[in-house]
């Protein structure tokens, strides 16, 4: 496994705040993880656990004020929170990438595709503006977009969205980051689309030797894409496990329910009930409960969860859980 | 994996603007009144650039034997108190008007859309530094700021250029800094940083042109009002000075023959009366063709 080498990426103990009117909003709260070159790394949890404020923070795209972002996060041994502006913006594109959620919004509709593929090449790479727009044609090629010459002078409105999202996948591989962040990028596509997405990630991940981290909330996606699977609940990561364990032996009861609730053909049969579902609601980031913050809709809560943040528990390589449950 | 089958627009090739244009051109096209707007300007500024052809002779040039004479065939539009010809004074006139008119509209624009992109976009204390002074500048009725600016800088075409462009600035700088606050927000300004693209970059290739249709249709408008506020200066008689004949001075001039001349008060009024307008209808028109959602 990769336990040699060194991570591409550490964040250690992050922090990500909003101050907004109604008080102050803890939407990170120290989490930390690992991405080491080559991997792809799933980052899993319902809307509004961090997941995207994490990716976000990483290239500094959170507008601060009103977010505070304290901690560490590593980039070949080079703290991203510490560049200034220019340094940060070298990074962006070039190292680090972003595929965005939207596909249908992350383009410009008043510039050509071609254009905004070729902005990045002309930013990073020193390219005139033909060997850019040349090169921006290559790119598009590579996502497989049919006839890549005229499509490239064409406006976002005239693509669909999987050819928007693969649009941006060349837009963020154009400079060949040894790192993307992919940001849901499957939500916005309908099934099939979804699928011929994921294969051309894939396939160019091999090809351009990237790290992904794939943030989604689609348990499907990370069992055919990740190799290690980050679990977020409420700004915290409860959970860290190779892709394979995770699925055969989920240790914490939110990761547990999360897999509880794929629908499954036959289950029930067995156990009388279509999907498992986690009951109530995430908590407001603005109230946290006291102890563990699962605590409210875990069916497993003792005394100690009330009181205590539980610990995180160390149970192999890549291998954790902060659950009361793994402590005794 | 199966490939996206291509779309004839694709084999065509042909660019979507080109497209997009053309049907903004024909919806343009079908709205009549801004179609009678477009016209009227359109034969505004040939009288303006045909002046000297159209009018011989000194439009300025004093003729008191023939002075508060009505229409007549040898001139058209009747003379005014010194015999001048009313017809060949308002095609002159024409050309002060729109030199002060496009003057006025470069003034706000250059002035505006800078100031508005920067306080929208950083927002902070550059935005406050900027929206207070704004705040203080509209608090004066515009015209009444354009006086006061005349006041202290002096009369003449340069100065009324100025001063009636620096009252304009504020409305261009809330009108782009409104536009932009919202688009700084979607989803592919966000995407343009994360490239790694320039600030200034994002602000002039990402931001800007999707402001264009508001700027145009403001700037269409403001034509009008500049004409108008040029004309009250020119009035008052601290605009443009006589005997450059400015349509606003022609006016000012008339009021005391207005019981036995009335035409030559008329015929100027009814020149400023349907500049403004037709700006204001190509404006409007303007509006419903680029972007039915954004109203002004």
């Amino acid at each position: 496994m990769t336990a040699q080498t060194n991570p591409l990426l550490k964040i250690s103990n992050l922090h990500i705040r909003f101050h907004t009117l109604d008080g102050v909003v803890q939407a990170v709260d120290g989490i930390d993880f690992d991405v080491y070159p080559g991997e792809t790394l799933g980052l899993v949890g319902e809307s509004g656990c961090g997941k995207s404020v994490t990716a976000l923070s990483i290239l500094q795209l959170l507008r601060c004020p009103p977010a505070e972002i304290d901690g560490n996060i590593v980039f070949e041994g080079q703290d991203l929170l510490e560049l200034d502006r220019e340094g940060i913006r070298k990074i962006r594109g070039n190292e680090i990438s972003m595929i965005f959620q939207e596909p249908m919004t992350s383009l410009n509709p008043v510039l050509k595709i071609g254009e905004q593929i070729a902005e990045a090449g002309r930013l990073h790479k020193n390219m005139n503006r033909q060997q850019a727009w040349r090169w921006a044609v290559e790119m598009l090629r590579m996502v497989q977009i049919p006839g890549p010459g005229s499509r490239s002078r064409q406006y976002p409105h005239k693509f669909s969205g999987g050819m928007r999202q693969r649009a941006m996948i060349a837009m963020a591989l154009s400079c060949n980051p040894r790192l993307i962040l992919a940001d849901e990028p499957t939500t916005a596509l309908d099934v099939t689309i979804q699928a011929q997405i994921m294969t051309l990630m894939q396939r160019l991940k091999q090809e351009f030797k990237s790290a992904i981290v794939l943030i989604t909330h689609d348990l499907g996606v990370i069992a055919e894409m990740a190799s290690r699977v980050v679990v977020m609940y409420a700004g915290k990561v409860v959970e860290e496990a190779p892709v394979i364990a995770l699925f055969k032996d989920p240790r914490h009861p939110y990761t547990r329910g999360l897999l509880g609730s794929i629908p499954v053909i036959g289950r029930k049969e067995q156990t009388g009930r279509l999907l498992q579902e986690i009951s109530g609601m995430v908590p407001s980031p603005a109230d946290m409960p006291r102890g563990c913050r699962f605590l409210p809709r875990c069916s497993h809560a003792m005394d100690k969860c009330h009181q205590d943040e539980p610990p995180r528990t160390r149970l192999a390589e890549h291998r954790r859980v902060s659950c009361w449950l793994e402590t005794r | 994996m199966t490939d996206i089958a291509d779309s004839s627009a694709a084999k065509t090739g042909t660019p979507a603007a080109d497209n997009a244009l053309r049907r903004k051109w024909a919806k343009l096209k079908r709205n009549k009144a801004a179609m009678l707007g477009g016209s009227l300007i359109i034969i505004y500024v040939l009288s303006a650039l045909l002046a000297p052809v159209l009018v011989t002779g000194n439009p300025s040039g004093l003729n008191l034997m023939n002075s508060l004479e009505g229409p007549s065939f040898k001139d058209p539009l009747g003379t005014d108190e010194l015999g001048r010809p009313i017809l060949g004074r308002i095609i002159h006139g024409s050309r002060i008007s729109l030199v002060i008119a496009v003057g006025v509209v470069f003034v706000g624009l250059v002035c505006g859309i800078p100031l508005g992109l920067i306080s929208g976009y950083y927002g902070g204390k550059i935005d406050f530094i900027i929206q207070r002074a704004t705040d203080a500048m509209l608090a004066f009725p515009g015209f009444l700021l354009a006086l006061s600016l005349v006041a202290v800088l002096g009369v003449g075409i340069k100065n009324t250029v100025i001063s009636i462009g620096i009252s304009m600035i504020p409305l261009y700088i809330r009108l782009v800094r409104g536009c932009v606050l919202a688009i700084r927000e979607e989803a592919y300004v966000e995407a343009a940083r994360a490239v790694g693209t320039r600030d200034a970059k994002i602000l002039l290739r990402h931001i800007l042109p999707n402001v264009m249709v508001p700027i145009t249709v403001q700037t269409s408008m403001s034509m009008g009002t500049a004409i108008l506020f040029a004309a009250g200066l020119g009035f008052l008689g601290i605009g443009v000075q006589p005997p450059t004949p400015e349509w606003g001075a022609m006016l000012g001039s008339a009021r005391s023959y207005l019981f036995h001349a009335p035409h030559v008060a008329t015929f100027p009024g009814i020149a400023i009366f349907l500049a403004v307008l037709s700006f204001n209808l190509l404006g409007d028109g303007l509006r419903d063709a680029l972007d039915p959602r954004f109203k002004l």
